[in-house]
């Protein structure tokens, strides 16, 4: 459990961050626009296993991607995810490279911001950080808290990275709470058991959500009364 | 047009101070960019921001290929060469043909054809019935059911494994194509959804008009509401062919013969089974990730359409 929670808290808000950065991004007029786009969402396209058989080569401690580079660099390499203390760590950095989905989500509510406000503001003198403070961010939080809500039931229910890349170890390090689950049901054979530990993810899960909408009401809402 | 001009200086001074990079600067060119076409140097330097990104998001991709295109030897030498010469093709046909991976994309396609239908048909009836139908309790009965998208996978996983191991329909396709049928599969509550926002945008005047000239419902759900349809069976049509592609948990629970296996089942076994031989991994990788980044370019017209219906919801 306390596995998932970090993955959790480790993964979604880096993906919150980095997919609302890059959709602000992509929001502009540029050259290559939908070509830039594209790219930001093919990782999310892959199918799980098969990126999961890519990391695994690409933390490969020996001649993988990362510790190629490192060593170019000369600098410390690093075991990833057959260390204890780097597992969870590279799994978060492998989950954020498919941040193209929260990102795809996050360009839609960019769109939706009426044009008008916009203008209005900077009729008013605002500059482009009080436009983003002002009237971009307060319309965004509906669609930065739909992210979150869905980021953390989705890291909560982590089971291929678990199952294909690194078994729950080092040292149950990685080991997620669904990789238990089906290790307790498939491996072990206690179905009931598994049902329980099921039953248990639900509540919490759901405790989790009310409670993200419970203190979504002081943050989600502030577009209703204006900014601040 | 007297009251804005004096204003406008002092949009024009913001952009001026562009020649300083400050944090903020970085972080609401965004927003300037919206109405003002924005300094030509922002431009490029957001230009040059974005390909950065984008060459970082590639850079797994590229990895695969040349490690794919690479015999062990060539992969095992310090420092590593990044482009591999010569190219070692040859790690395509023998880790294809290393396990039986044409009998796994047939499996896999039998199951996407008998899901994708299942799920187009009957979502889109009991989208139908939410959108266009009205019945007691209706309100009701859809709220319940967009509630379950947030019942955890976990929870159904067992009590749907004891159903299917009852049945004894283990080591069949059935309980990976069965639900489908009844508007359950994967994504299904999702597709619904997705189906019934979609029908309230089509006039009611057409079903109406319909009704007068005696049709059943049925006739108004196939000549009237299906054929005005179109973009949105499209992207179910996409999205529940890659879920199926993707989808790693069903068949690991439900398939344990070898030949039944599907392509994302194969390749991990193919992984446990040639741990070290990472350009036949890679080349097998490649393969199955291909066929979804095709079909992403060639219908990527509907996945920005879905995108946008989706956007829709949130």
């Amino acid at each position: 459990m306390t596995v998932t929670t970090y993955y959790t808290l480790g993964s979604v808000p880096v993906v919150l961050v980095v997919g609302f950065v890059v959709a602000l991004m992509l929001n502009q007029k540029v050259r290559w626009l939908s070509f830039w786009r594209t790219i930001y969402y093919l990782p999310t396209l892959v199918p799980a296993i098969a990126s999961a058989v890519l990391w695994i080569w690409i933390f490969n401690p020996g001649f993988g991607l990362f510790n190629s580079l490192l060593r170019q660099a000369n600098l410390p390499t690093s075991q990833w995810i057959y260390s204890e203390t780097a597992a969870i760590p590279s799994l978060i950095l492998m989950s954020t490279w498919g941040f193209g989905n929260a990102m795809v989500i996050f360009l839609a509510g960019l769109q939706g911001i009426p044009r008008q406000l916009l203008e209005a503001a900077s009729i008013d003198g605002g500059g482009p950080w009080a436009r983003f403070r002002y009237v971009v961010l307060p319309f965004m939080t509906p669609t930065i808290f739909y992210n979150m809500v869905t980021g953390v039931i989705g890291t909560f229910q982590v089971f291929n990275q678990a199952y294909v890349m690194t078994q729950g170890g080092p040292n149950n390090a990685t080991l997620f709470y669904i990789y238990y689950l089906y290790r307790t049901a498939f491996t072990e054979g206690q179905m009931g058991y598994a049902s329980a530990l099921a039953w248990v993810l639900f509540v919490i899960v759901m405790i989790i959500t009310v409670a993200l909408f419970r203190n979504a009401r002081r943050w989600v809402y502030y577009e209703m009364g204006g900014a601040r | 047009m007297t009251t804005t001009r004096p204003t406008h200086p002092v949009a024009n001074d913001a952009s001026t101070r562009d020649g300083r990079i400050t944090p903020t600067d970085r972080l609401s060119r965004p927003t300037r960019g919206r109405q003002h076409r924005g300094s030509p140097v922002g431009r490029t330097l957001l230009w040059v921001v974005l390909a950065i990104g984008a060459l970082v998001m590639l850079i797994p991709f590229g990895w695969l290929v040349r490690s794919a295109l690479m015999t062990d030897d060539q992969i095992f030498i310090a420092p590593p060469e990044l482009v591999p010469k010569p190219f070692a093709w040859t790690n395509f046909s023998e880790s294809l043909t290393a396990q039986p991976f044409a009998l796994y994309l047939l499996n896999t396609m039998i199951i996407e054809v008998v899901v994708v239908v299942g799920t187009v048909l009957t979502c889109s009836i009991v989208a139908f019935s939410f959108a266009r139908l009205r019945w007691r309790g209706r309100n009701v009965v859809f709220a319940i059911l967009l509630t379950s998208v947030m019942l955890p996978y976990a929870v159904t996983l067992v009590p749907t494994f004891v159903l299917w191991s009852q049945l004894s329909a283990l080591n069949t396709f059935l309980p990976l194509t069965v639900p489908a049928w009844f508007a359950g599969a994967g994504g299904g509550v999702f597709n619904i959804f997705l189906m019934r926002q979609f029908f309230l945008t089509i006039p009611f005047e057409l079903d109406e008009a319909a009704y007068i000239d005696g049709a059943t419902p049925w006739k108004v759900f196939w000549m009237v509401i299906m054929p005005n349809s179109k973009p949105v069976i499209v992207v179910v049509v996409i999205f529940t062919f890659i879920g199926v592609w993707n989808d790693f948990l069903g068949p690991l629970l439900y398939l344990s013969d070898q030949d039944k296996f599907t392509l994302a089942l194969g390749l991990a076994s193919f992984q446990s089974n040639y741990t070290a031989q990472w350009g036949y991994l890679m080349a097998a990788s490649t393969v199955v990730i291909l066929p979804i980044i095709i079909l992403f370019f060639v219908l990527q017209r509907y996945f920005v359409e879905g995108v946008t219906l989706t956007g829709i919801k949130s």
